[in-house]
């Protein structure tokens, strides 16, 4: 009976996560539109475009390999259990128990490999600097987010996510010095992984700066629904990250029952909705940077963390 | 060193040729010009060709001094301009692709405009039927170990006219950038030929949308330049009012898309609402967006209006007030500027040989400005300065697009303020002889220069010279040693005309 319960209740985590992610990235982009005068499509757009993609028809090259047509499927599926191992409204989950933060990190770095070897697959030049530039991005982020995580290690003396959002909602902790460098790192992280402003521009129609959007250039029908759909579980699931971790209130325990389920659901969405507008209105405000300026950027991150960690070794009470 | 006018006397005159002297040299003076287009005491304004002559614009910087150049080629060559004169190549490329005259010690004989999709070649030479053109073009090589080539277009992601960009790349770094165009050509010279005056200044307003204004007053003045007219004093006026609008409209809309290219959304979404503005005022005062076929051979066909005067004194007045926070804003957004400056350089000495005109050579140091030099009415009693500024990067043609908005503002302040009143337009006469006639006109974009022959008051020649001709190459230079993903950045600095070019 338990067991169901549990598995129940982790089903819907991962429903939830799956459902609102189109609705995450139609959020931001409406906010986008509406800070610079423009109407906007409905938030609702996202779920169309999945939709009018899947009904589509997939043009394949003629030279696509098996790598090609499976790299949708794996990028999709290793972004979606990795969103299923945040805590979202819940601590504690099933799936929690199974796998950490490194876990997560490998799951999104594994998806991003396969992505990288696809987009090199059919040989195009968009394709191989899209993947090129993904790369040199990704060698820069993965270490960046790594030493993020040890600092929250150490302040909460677990990689498991639930147990660091217990451990940081409970008094002991309180306002740190290192936690705060750590947020920053893994702002930055996010903005570089999600192909945000000053990263990447999500929106742009300009072939020649495209990062992640020329990677996958090739791709069409399902396959780049699948694409859209795992890059909008990447966007929900950074937010997630960062609300369980530095936002931990209204995160039920497990076991409270169904109505503590539905009030920190709540919670969950407003502070969706929060970090989304506040993404939107970053990246309004900031133009986007020269490619090569973005190892300094990801390098400040990677210093920060490495700050955050090196602070707790010197007192834990940073 | 001779002088322009020295070598003009030398060679047997065309008459009736206004406002500058034409002509028809032999081949040892058509020769000293190009040493001293070469040497960048002259530099090109022109170069077309016809049935079996070709013809070159030439000004003499220092002089300032404008005159026309004409060879006869009895054997269907020429000798070649652009071997001495890179500026030329294109330009002598365009000529044996459509009249059959070989620019003879030509570096580079392919074609340009022509790309085997007309089925016929030469069409207004000696025009010989031609299936498909199945020989590939090929590109200038770029040789190095890592080097790699990234094709682009003609058809863009985005809503922009074809072109195809052959990047030569080391990694991020462009090595050498090669453009082709001519997608869009339309044919303009031959529809040209033959066309009634009426049907020739609409065509002449169709040849860049964004500039239709300035083609409709180059071709305007190049017919009354030929036939001797004096165009009533209201309608020169009107005709700077309705030039200084469309330049602030596109200024204003470049400056948007170049921070938009930049993903800095925000400028570009004040600059359109600017834009707009302006655009609207132009509906109500002229009955056109764009203001198409307003301006006519002698004068123009819509008179300005109390509610077209109040509208335009309502939209600058509205500019000017939200004009200076976008400024503000550019300067102060340091991740913009940290894209827009010592992005994309042109050299003052690249400008100076090709001669570039409008933001890009004034961005580069070169003071040229076609209502100054030669000049044209009513702009020698109008106040307003030439910006010009040395640096020559991205930030540099931005800036000079603000100074411009700022000095067309102040110039479409006098105008209104000191509209004289009169007629709009005078007859234009037909005469049976042959007379020529040439404009030049600043665009936003930089000089447009029209040349024609009329004829028993029909186009017998009508050649019209884009600024983009000698802007393009420009760019080509331009991105060398930059980085592939700042090309847009640069491309959208420029914004060279596809259309204008392919003629």
């Amino acid at each position: 009976m338990v067991v169901i319960s549990d598995i129940m209740i982790q089903g819907a985590q991962m429903l939830l996560v799956l459902l609102l992610a189109p609705l995450l990235t139609g959020f931001v982009r409406k906010i986008k539109a509406r800070l610079v005068r423009r109407e906007g499509a409905s938030v609702f757009q996202p779920y169309r475009d999945l939709l009018r993609l899947m009904r589509k028809e997939v043009v394949l090259a003629d030279n696509a390999s098996w790598l090609f047509r499976v790299t949708p499927y794996v990028t999709f599926a290793a972004i979606w259990v990795a969103a299923a191992l945040v805590p979202t409204f819940a601590t504690g989950l099933l799936f929690n128990w199974t796998a950490d933060l490194i876990a997560i990190v490998a799951l999104l770095g594994s998806a991003r490999f396969f992505l990288a070897l696809a987009g090199m697959d059919v040989g195009t030049s968009f394709g191989g600097i899209g993947s090129s530039r993904e790369v040199m991005i990704a060698a820069l982020a993965e270490p960046a987010m790594l030493l993020m995580v040890f600092c929250l290690a150490l302040v909460a003396g677990s990689t498991q996510l639930s147990t660091v959002a217990n451990v940081l909602a409970s008094s002991y902790v309180g306002l740190r010095v290192s936690l705060g460098m750590a947020l920053i790192a893994l702002i930055m992280v996010a903005l570089a992984e999600n192909g945000r402003i000053p990263i990447d521009n999500p929106a742009t129609h300009l072939e020649l700066t495209m990062v992640h959007e020329a990677m996958v250039l090739e791709y069409s029908g399902r396959h780049l629904a699948m694409i859209e759909f795992g890059a909008f579980l990447k966007l929900l699931l950074y937010i997630s990250l960062i609300a369980c971790v530095f936002m931990p209130w209204k995160i039920a325990v497990f076991g409270s029952g169904p109505v503590a389920y539905a009030i920190d659901t709540g919670a969950y969405i407003v502070k969706l909705a929060v970090a989304g507008f506040l993404l939107a209105l970053f990246e309004t405000a900031t133009a986007k940077m020269r490619v090569f300026r973005i190892p300094q950027f990801l390098g400040a991150a990677l210093m920060l963390g490495l700050l955050g960690t090196l602070l707790l070794f010197v007192s834990r009470s940073f | 060193m001779p002088s322009l006018i020295d070598l003009v006397l030398t060679g047997r005159p065309a008459e009736h040729h206004a406002p500058w002297r034409r002509a028809i040299v032999d081949v040892e003076a058509w020769t000293l010009v190009a040493g001293e287009l070469a040497s960048g005491r002259w530099s090109l304004l022109g170069l077309w060709g016809e049935q079996a002559m070709v013809h070159m614009a030439v000004r003499e910087e220092e002089a300032a001094e404008i005159a026309v150049l004409s060879l006869e080629c009895a054997e269907r060559r020429f000798p070649s301009i652009g071997r001495h004169h890179p500026p030329a190549l294109r330009p002598e490329r365009t000529i044996t692709d459509l009249f059959g005259l070989a620019a003879e010690g030509s570096p580079d004989v392919r074609p340009w405009l022509d790309h085997g999709e007309w089925g016929v070649r030469h069409p207004l030479g000696d025009s010989v039927a031609s299936s498909c053109n199945s020989a590939a073009y090929t590109f200038l090589s770029a040789e190095g170990p890592g080097l790699h080539q990234i094709a682009v277009g003609p058809v863009h992601a985005g809503i922009i006219e074809p072109g195809h960009f052959r990047f030569s790349a080391s990694g991020e770094t462009v090595v050498r950038l090669e453009q082709r165009l001519g997608y869009v050509h339309k044919g303009i010279d031959g529809l040209m030929a033959g066309a009634d005056i009426d049907r020739a200044v609409r065509l002449a307003g169709r040849v860049s949308g964004d500039s239709t204004v300035a083609y409709a007053l180059a071709f305007s003045q190049a017919v009354e330049a030929a036939l001797g007219l004096k165009v009533p004093s209201r309608a020169v006026w009107l005709r700077a009012l309705l030039a200084e609008l469309e330049r602030l409209a596109n200024h204003l809309g470049d400056i948007g898309a170049i921070c938009n290219d930049a993903s800095f959304n925000l400028m570009q979404a004040h600059c359109n609402v600017l834009r707009e503005g302006i655009l609207r005022a132009a509906d109500i005062a002229f009955g056109h967006r764009l203001m198409r076929d307003i301006i006519v051979p002698g004068g123009i066909v819509r008179d300005l209006d109390a509610s077209g005067r109040a509208a335009i004194r309502a939209t600058l007045g509205d500019i000017r007030r939200r004009f200076p926070a976008l400024i503000e804003l550019y300067d102060n957004t340091a991740s913009l500027q940290d894209r827009t400056v010592a992005t994309g350089i042109v050299t003052a000495a690249l400008a100076r040989q090709y001669a570039a005109g409008g933001y890009v050579g004034r961005a580069s140091g070169r003071t040229f400005d076609a209502r100054r030099s030669p000049g044209y009415a009513p702009y020698d009693v109008l106040r307003f300065e030439v910006p010009v500024l040395d640096d020559g990067d991205v930030n540099a043609r931005v800036w000079i697009r603000i100074r411009e908005v700022e000095q067309s503002l102040s110039l479409t302040g006098q105008i209104l303020d000191r509209l004289p009143e009169g007629p709009l337009h005078v007859p234009v006469p037909s005469e049976a002889a042959p007379r020529e006639g040439m404009g030049l006109v600043e665009g936003f974009r930089g000089d447009i220069m029209v040349w024609l022959r009329l004829s028993d008051g029909r186009i017998d020649r009508g050649y019209l010279r884009d600024p983009s001709w000698f802007q393009w190459p420009l760019l080509e230079a331009a991105i060398e040693n930059n980085i592939v993903a700042d090309f847009p950045l640069c491309n959208k600095s420029f914004n060279c005309s596809y259309s204008g070019h392919d003629v």
